[in-house]
């Protein structure tokens, strides 16, 4: 730390050209943040899937309706404790740019098995008594500013009712909240039955089976027992953990991993080329100076060490301002837009992981112009003062 | 009679240059003793600088021993010879070469950071210096502040900080005009008669070597002659 006043000082020895460096540095860290907050969105489902819940669904494509008396034979598989079922609604809000999940589902059983939904048993009632209600999750509400009571009209592209009309009107019984931050809260569950009654087509059928079971090592062989159980039926099933649907889910959108990688490596290679430039520029025009501090008694680990900590130090001056930026805009953002793009954070392992890649980006543009430092021949480079 | 604080037995240091070996000291024999105030002279060439670098440990012989303080310094590894620097040398050169990003007073505690002090007494050690050589009204000032005259005085106050026994100077004179020239020899003579510092002292010239106790001639890397001043 006694050192920390000479690496400072040094850093700053040509301004501006520390600045452009801290601010490239910004921009990248900028982007990482932004980027792994989007990327959080779509792990979201992944990364809170439970372990211990499968769901099954047509083997052709998600959007294949399954018969509503698979359920009764999917309970009966060994292992299988409680079934549940739901449906795509696709509908929106007023603006069709508005979308978001809503469900046709079974109550009891749908609660049952997302245990994680937290709602009071007054609300939980009065939502099971009243059938065209429906309950919202604690997200919706906050972006729409409803409120118990209100009666909310949505409007559906694929779900025409039996008057003819895209238009289904729900009263809201209750909002839910959840016991963790993986964005279900951003649901809109109804019931089955006032569904099913309603549409013009597709009656008795559902979107999707969820269950749990009771031993989640026997995943792999129950969700075999039930695709085996329909196969070469009309409806054969595709039947796998929560998290790989969940994940299969997001491919659909494309591999938004992959994207948001690919992207960050690019950012990354261009930063280490400039601050690699940056440093070696930098001790390149003060090997007189290093000479003298190992004149002065200086060992050569010790001169090492002072340009590698400057190296490191421009990359957390503008690797710090970036990921504190990006999470003022990513708090803003997920205020504005927690209906769209449920968990929109930035986590506390992507703070981590941007101030690991900071440290390591700092050595690895610090490496050779450190060494150069420390190979540094005193007679040498007086001789050229 | 003083104790000798160097002995230089038959050195000899040879350079490469491309495919040329250059031999810049020959078998050269040196005595200096503990407070004397030495100046080296000779032409460009003659090896000065390379004996100065030799006494202080920024370079090894090729052949022969550097004893300074009873330290053997062509047997040192490198790190042995900076905490070895850090402990017994100040040096001053002719360009000043202060760190340009730190102020007088940072200057001249750069050595003090190698020490376990803490930062209070090393800045009231670095403050003591700058008032041994006039300066304790421009602590505060960077090197680009400072004259000449001014910026060598604090690379002396930076070289005697740490109470080094040895002070090596390689043409410590040689950008200065005259008068500041003879204010920086009158302050390195007190230095030598007041707080016994040996000093060994490169020069061209002949008006500054006689400020020096003795006076000792090189050229083609051997000495010529030795004279008392």
């Amino acid at each position: 730390m006694k050192y920390f006043y000479l690496v400072w000082k040094s850093l700053w020895r040509k301004k501006v050209r520390t600045i452009l460096t801290i601010l490239s540095v910004l921009v990248a860290f900028l982007l990482f943040g932004l980027l792994s907050a989007f990327n959080a969105v779509f792990r979201g489902g992944i990364d809170y899937a439970n372990a211990s819940r499968l769901v099954t669904i047509d083997k052709i494509s998600l959007i294949n309706p399954l018969p509503i008396s698979y359920e009764q034979r999917i309970k009966a598989v060994p292992g299988v404790t409680q079934v549940t079922s739901a449906t795509w609604f696709g509908g929106y809000y007023q603006d069709p740019k508005a979308q978001f999940p809503q469900y046709p589902v079974v109550p009891e059983t749908f609660l049952t098995v997302h245990p994680e939904l937290q709602i009071s048993e007054e609300q939980k009632n009065k939502w099971m008594q009243i059938r065209d209600s429906a309950i919202v999750g604690r997200d919706l509400v906050n972006q729409f500013g409803w409120k118990i009571g209100d009666r909310i009209p949505i409007h559906t592209t694929i779900w025409t009712n039996r008057d003819g009309g895209q238009v289904w009107d729900f009263e809201i019984a209750g909002i839910f909240d959840s016991d963790n931050n993986n964005g279900v809260t951003t649901l809109m569950l109804f019931h089955y039955d006032y569904f099913d009654e309603g549409r013009a087509f597709g009656q008795g059928t559902v979107g999707w089976y969820t269950f749990t079971i009771d031993d989640s090592s026997r995943a792999a062989e129950i969700a075999d027992a039930i695709d085996t159980q329909f196969a070469n039926s009309p409806n054969e099933t595709k039947t796998s953990t929560e998290a790989a649907f969940a994940e299969s889910f997001m491919k659909q959108f494309g591999n938004i991993a992959l994207i948001v990688r690919l992207i960050l490596s690019a950012v990354f290679f261009t930063i280490l080329l400039v601050a690699g430039n940056t440093m070696a520029q930098s001790v390149r025009e003060r090997l007189s100076e290093l000479a003298v501090l190992k004149t002065l008694g200086f060992e050569n680990g010790s001169v090492m060490g002072i340009v590698l900590a400057e190296s490191i130090l421009v990359m957390l001056l503008g690797g710090l301002i970036g990921l504190g930026l990006s999470s003022v805009i990513v708090q803003g953002a997920a205020k504005q837009m927690a209906a769209f793009l449920p968990g929109l954070a930035l986590t506390n392992e992507a703070l981590a992981l941007g101030v690991l890649i900071m440290v390591l980006a700092g050595v690895a543009a610090g490496i050779f112009p450190a060494i150069r430092a420390m190979r540094l021949t005193i007679v040498e480079a007086l001789a050229r003062t | 009679m003083s104790q000798d604080l160097a002995v230089l037995k038959d050195i000899s240091r040879t350079y490469q240059k491309g495919k040329e070996r250059v031999e810049v000291l020959h078998k050269l024999n040196l005595n200096i003793a503990e407070g004397d105030f030495l100046a080296l002279m000779g032409p460009s060439g003659s090896g000065k600088t390379t004996l100065l670098n030799l006494l202080g440990g920024l370079d090894k012989p090729t052949s022969g021993t550097v004893e300074v303080g009873g330290a053997a310094l062509h047997s040192m590894s490198s790190g042995a010879l900076s905490k070895w620097r850090a402990r017994h040398v100040g040096f001053i050169f002719q360009f000043y070469n202060l760190l340009p990003v730190l102020t007088a007073q940072k200057n001249v505690e750069l050595p003090l950071l190698l020490t376990r002090l803490g930062s209070k007494e090393r800045a009231k050690r670095a403050a003591t210096a700058l008032a041994i050589v006039g300066l304790e009204d421009r602590a505060s000032h960077y090197p680009r502040e400072l004259s000449g005259g001014q910026e060598q005085r604090v690379a002396i106050a930076r070289a005697i900080v740490s109470d080094p026994t040895l002070l090596l100077c390689d043409e410590p004179t040689g950008d200065l005009d005259r008068e500041t020239a003879n204010e920086i020899l009158a302050l390195l003579q007190a230095l030598n008669r007041d707080h016994n510092k040996t000093i060994v002292m490169v020069t061209h010239d002949a008006i500054s070597a006689e400020y020096a106790n003795h006076t000792v001639h090189l050229d083609k890397g051997t000495l010529t002659a030795e004279m008392a001043a």
